[in-house]
């Protein structure tokens, strides 16, 4: 059951992630990351990490994502979909990374099947802890010992994205 | 399901990078730099399996520094659509060379 789910996420997260790349629009381009996002989000529970899935959907599909559609709206975008692809040289270059990329990617997993043995104990550590601690309590817990200087690091990175986001799209007073 | 969920991961990652190398208008770049960075976060949820809790801990930064990267990109895209009207990268060459 939770193969065919995962490969049905995987399925519609690869199709969608197309989408983004491929739509005419920039608005269809971020439905479809929408969809993306939110077919991640089914993987993540997949994966026993239900905080997570839960900050995907608010913070990603809800906050950013409508930051940009805002962005997209306030600009009025999307009317020239041939002058948006790159042509000639740069599109042949493009495809020589992106398979260069992609080669090198797939030889990693020539020998990945090793993995799926560790996994099996490391899930079972996971359940333990999800029953110990709970979802949120099982990320809060390191989060707020180990990691409390990089947390409230995080803090102060978001007061100055704020600032700068200000700062750069004020309209100059002259 | 760790090796499916990397081999989703890099899928992703992969289809991003394209998206960022062939696409010109700034915002669809930005949005596949997003899809990069969830392709990321897949990797550190499916290896958090192995190596324990921290991984998903690190998901939730990359998280955070996404939402302050698309909050001063987007202001940058805004700045840059004033001047020049336009959101096609092809114009921004001033420091390209």
């Amino acid at each position: 059951m939770v193969e065919i789910l995962f490969y049905v996420f995987a399925a519609v997260a690869i199709g969608s992630a197309l989408g983004v790349v491929t739509a005419r629009t920039p608005v269809g381009s971020l439905l479809f990351m929408v969809v993306t996002l939110a077919s991640l989000a089914g993987v993540y529970v997949l994966l026993e990490a239900h905080f997570l899935a839960a900050a995907q959907i608010i913070v990603y599909a809800g906050a950013i994502m409508v930051l940009f559609l805002f962005v997209i709206m306030l600009l009025n975008l999307g009317h020239e979909y041939r002058r948006d692809l790159q042509g000639g040289l740069a599109a042949v270059l493009s495809f020589i990374v992106v398979g260069a990329l992609a080669g090198m990617l797939a030889r990693q997993f020539q020998s990945a099947g090793a993995l799926d043995a560790v996994d099996a104990a490391g899930a079972r550590a996971i359940d333990a802890a999800l029953v110990e601690q709970g979802a949120v309590g099982v990320i809060a817990q390191p989060l707020f010992t180990t990691y409390v200087v990089p947390f409230e690091i995080t803090g102060i990175l978001l007061l100055v994205a704020i600032v700068g986001a200000l700062v750069l799209a004020k309209r100059k007073v002259s | 399901m760790i090796t499916p969920a990397m081999v989703l991961s890099a899928i992703l990652f992969v289809v991003g990078t394209f998206g960022v190398l062939v696409r010109r208008n700034a915002i669809i770049m930005f949005l596949c730099i997003e899809l990069q960075l969830n392709a990321v976060n897949l990797a550190f949820v499916a290896l958090s399996r192995i190596w324990g809790i921290e991984g998903q801990v690190f998901v939730f930064f990359v998280m955070t520094v996404a939402a302050a990267e698309a909050a001063v990109g987007l202001a940058i895209i805004i700045s840059i659509f004033r001047h020049y009207e336009t959101v096609n990268v092809d114009n921004f060459n001033l420091l390209k060379w």
